[in-house]
């Protein structure tokens, strides 16, 4: 009878355990971001090498404008230091401040998503056209659906920070901690896109 | 015996989280019940894997393709492939036994993240039926595990979207449990306990975690790729669409040489657990292990292109490759002599847990010594593609991984079930895989040299006998899993009783009841400073106080 049966007497104390050690969230999400990065950094590599080894085909077309990426770059910058606000007016306890450059970080981000979408359509090449194209739409779409999470999530973060009734308060900032963590990383990744896509 | 009463516990969470058995089949968060999910989950695919190996063999038996179809061959050498090391090895030496061991070794009641871990865990058994049953439902893939393009871009379209489904399911899995083994060997470990005083395993875990979580999701990125290429026919990896192959290979080999690492680092560190406790010696140069196990973390990750040398790589590269391959040699020498220091001298019991931790050093070197013929170019230009690679590979992985989760379940058994295994057993079963193991790859080297390739179902007639030789170790290695599996199953009923530490060990696993209760520590977690203090004078030995590191790595 010791054999595999005798040892759960109650399972589920680990919801007390939480409380006992210090909170690792942010250095899992941390982690979990280095991972993410690492695929970014397949593609981006991946991109450089087939300009570097791979000449277009004689009658493709591949070609980006700047303006439209650059006021997007400037859109998601922007965004990232208003969030960075939101977090510096939740430690302050001012719910409201805090929601309100939630809700302008999250249009910052809805606005970066329908400025790439207009750039989409207005593109003289579609997804399967030529090399290049293709890996432009695979990464900057594989960015676009991390904005999107992010957006999302800042919106829930948005929600439940609301003052009374909102679960993130001065006292519990790791989802708005970790959304931040979350938006500045996809950011960062925006510039290198920036720059290897549209500068070199 | 007495049963321990439990603390006032909460009603509800015990109708939430079933008791007895059934708890193996629920969404645990107990890193032990995890840990034994991944196992026999794994051990399970183990056992398909091994019927796919097998189905191989008897096909090989004879050099006309005559047992099977050539397109189920491929299939069935896909899946093997595939279940072997996505579904096995890499699972189990990480999930199964990180998940059981790295709590106890650091001193926690449990992972860093309970949940993710199961998460982690569940995302395995669908995966698993689904690239299984897609050889029911569609037809499996058949371009290899390695899925390289163009041949994954000609062979049918539905088996090779299901494989890489399945593929980025366990990826995903890997890449949760690595993150949730570096925050545990990182943030969890008990107060005062160093880093420098951790049982080796957690090294191992700690490179193993760090090299999942930086090449895995290069192949995720890939594989979503290729999965572009195959179903809207982008022109990525495809060459008649202007696309380029060898950057496939480029991508998948920055993780699937790793992939190597991940699966035997983990080994190397349970070898080096096993090894001091049957022999009642420190182990030999610990400070020397760690920087091995770091070193080839390093070196794991620019060593890739070895595999590429006939992708039309660039003779910069060859050279460069060449070099880096060759250096990971030291530090997996300079681990492979710490083992045999360690046994040197000691009171060695000649039980199962060590034959196979001692089968793994014999199989082991020679597959290390074939990895830095391999690292030649000259040599692998000559041998590429042919049946001295799979022998290589298996000596490797099977060899070296197989063998040390064998003498691991042997080692830990009476930890998990409270029971002994029966030795005998144990040593038939060992024998009977090291012979049937070498009989079935050693002769593969000489099919090897003589060119005989690989993944085809016929050959030259000249091969036959050594194929016949080959085929009759690949029987004895499938007979011996039936005195095992006889072995841990009835001895889970009837095996004489472990007691908490029938091994007389000194890291702290055994220094809980057998089998551990839930949150692993009756009291306090104990703090052991000197996992490997055999030998050592029992006053000089202070379980309580601060690290005496002298003994750790003197070897004395």
């Amino acid at each position: 009878m010791t054999t595999l049966t005798n040892v759960n007497h109650d399972s589920d104390q680990h919801g007390a355990e939480n409380h006992e050690h210090a909170d690792h969230r942010l250095f899992g999400l941390a982690t979990f971001l280095v991972a993410d990065g690492m695929t970014f950094a397949g593609f981006f590599v991946a991109y450089l090498t087939f300009r570097a080894v791979n000449p277009l085909l004689p009658d493709a077309v591949y070609e980006l404008e700047l303006p439209l990426p650059t006021l997007n770059t400037v859109l998601l910058l922007v965004s990232s230091a208003t969030f960075h606000r939101a977090g510096q007016a939740l430690k302050r306890d001012q719910a409201e401040k805090c929601q309100r450059w939630l809700l302008l970080s999250a249009g910052l981000g809805l606005a970066f998503l329908v400025s790439q979408m207009v750039e989409y359509f207005t593109l003289p090449f579609g997804l399967t056209d030529n090399l290049y194209a293709s890996t432009f739409y695979a990464v900057t779409g594989f960015h676009g659906l991390h904005v999107t999470l992010g957006a999302l999530m800042i919106l829930i973060v948005w929600w439940q920070s609301r003052s009374p009734g909102g679960r993130i308060t001065s006292q519990n900032p790791f989802p708005l901690e970790a959304a931040e963590l979350y938006w500045h990383f996809v950011d960062g990744i925006w510039v290198i896109l920036f720059i290897i896509f549209y500068l070199l | 015996m007495t049963i321990a009463i439990p603390p006032t516990s909460n009603k509800k969470s015990d109708q939430l989280q079933p008791n007895g058995w059934l708890r193996y089949f629920s969404f645990s968060l107990d890193h032990k019940v995890i840990g034994l999910q991944y196992l026999v989950c794994g051990f399970i695919f183990y056992l398909i894997g091994g019927l796919l190996g097998s189905a191989i063999r008897v096909e090989l038996a004879s050099p006309i393709s005559d047992f099977m179809a050539r397109d189920v061959y491929n299939q069935v050498l896909t899946l093997h492939g595939t279940v072997m090391i996505f579904l096995w090895i890499v699972p189990v030496v990480n999930g199964a036994f990180g998940n059981y061991l790295i709590p106890f070794y650091v001193g926690a009641r449990d992972m860093a993240f309970p949940r993710l871990n199961a998460v982690a865990f569940w995302m395995i058994p669908p995966a698993g039926l689904l690239l299984i049953s897609s050889y029911f439902i569609t037809g499996a893939a058949q371009s290899g595990w390695t899925a390289y393009p163009p041949l994954s871009l000609t062979t049918p379209a539905a088996g090779q979207i299901l494989w890489i489904l399945s593929v980025l399911f366990l990826g995903g899995s890997s890449i949760f449990g690595g993150i949730n083994f570096i925050a545990t060997i990182l943030k969890l470990r008990r107060p005062g306990l160093k880093l420098m005083q951790l049982p080796m395993y957690c090294w191992a875990m700690l490179g193993t975690s760090i090299l999942v979580v930086l090449s895995t999701p290069v192949l995720a990125g890939t594989l979503i790729l290729l999965s572009f290429d195959i179903v809207v026919h982008t022109g990525f990896f495809n060459p008649g669409l202007g696309g380029n192959a060898v950057v496939y290979q480029h991508l998948f080999w920055f993780y699937s040489h790793p992939a190597v690492y991940i699966m035997v680092l983990p080994a190397f560190g349970l070898v080096s657990e096993i090894l001091p406790v049957h022999c009642r010696k420190p182990l030999f140069g610990y400070t020397s292990m760690v920087y091995s196990i770091m070193a080839i973390c390093v070196l794991g990750l620019v060593v890739w292109a070895h595999h590429m040398f006939t992708s039309g790589t660039p003779p910069w590269m060859r050279l460069f490759f060449t070099i880096a391959t060759s250096f990971i040699a030291v530090p997996t020498g300079i681990k492979f002599f710490n083992w045999l220091a360690t046994l040197w001298g000691g009171r060695i019991s000649l039980n199962s847990a060590v034959l196979f931790s001692c089968g793994f050093i014999v199989n082991f070197v020679l597959g290390g010594i074939t990895g830095v013929m391999l690292a030649q170019v000259p040599f692998d230009i000559h041998v590429h593609d042919t049946y001295f690679v799979v022998a290589h590979f298996h000596y490797v992985v099977y060899g070296g991984s197989v063998f040390v989760i064998f003498a691991s379940i042997y080692h830990w058994y009476p930890k998990f079930t409270g029971r002994m295994l029966n030795e005998n057993l144990g040593r038939f079963h060992f024998l009977l895989t090291f012979i049937g193991f070498n009989l079935c790859f050693a002769p593969q080297h000489w099919l090897g040299l003589n060119g005989m390739p690989r993944r085809v179902a016929e050959y030259d007639p000249q091969f036959t006998f050594i194929n016949q030789l080959s085929s009759a170790g690949a029987l004895l290695m499938a007979i011996s899993t039936l005195p095992f599996l006889w072995n841990v199953v009835q001895s889970a009923f009837n095996g004489p009783i472990a007691g908490d530490n029938p091994w007389r060990a000194l890291t702290p696993e055994w220094l809980t009841s057998s089998p551990p209760p839930v949150e692993n520590w009756n009291g306090e977690a104990p703090l052991v400073t000197e996992p490997y203090g055999y030998g050592v004078p029992k006053e000089q030995l202070d379980k309580t106080g601060t690290s005496n590191s002298d003994h750790r790595s003197s070897g004395q």
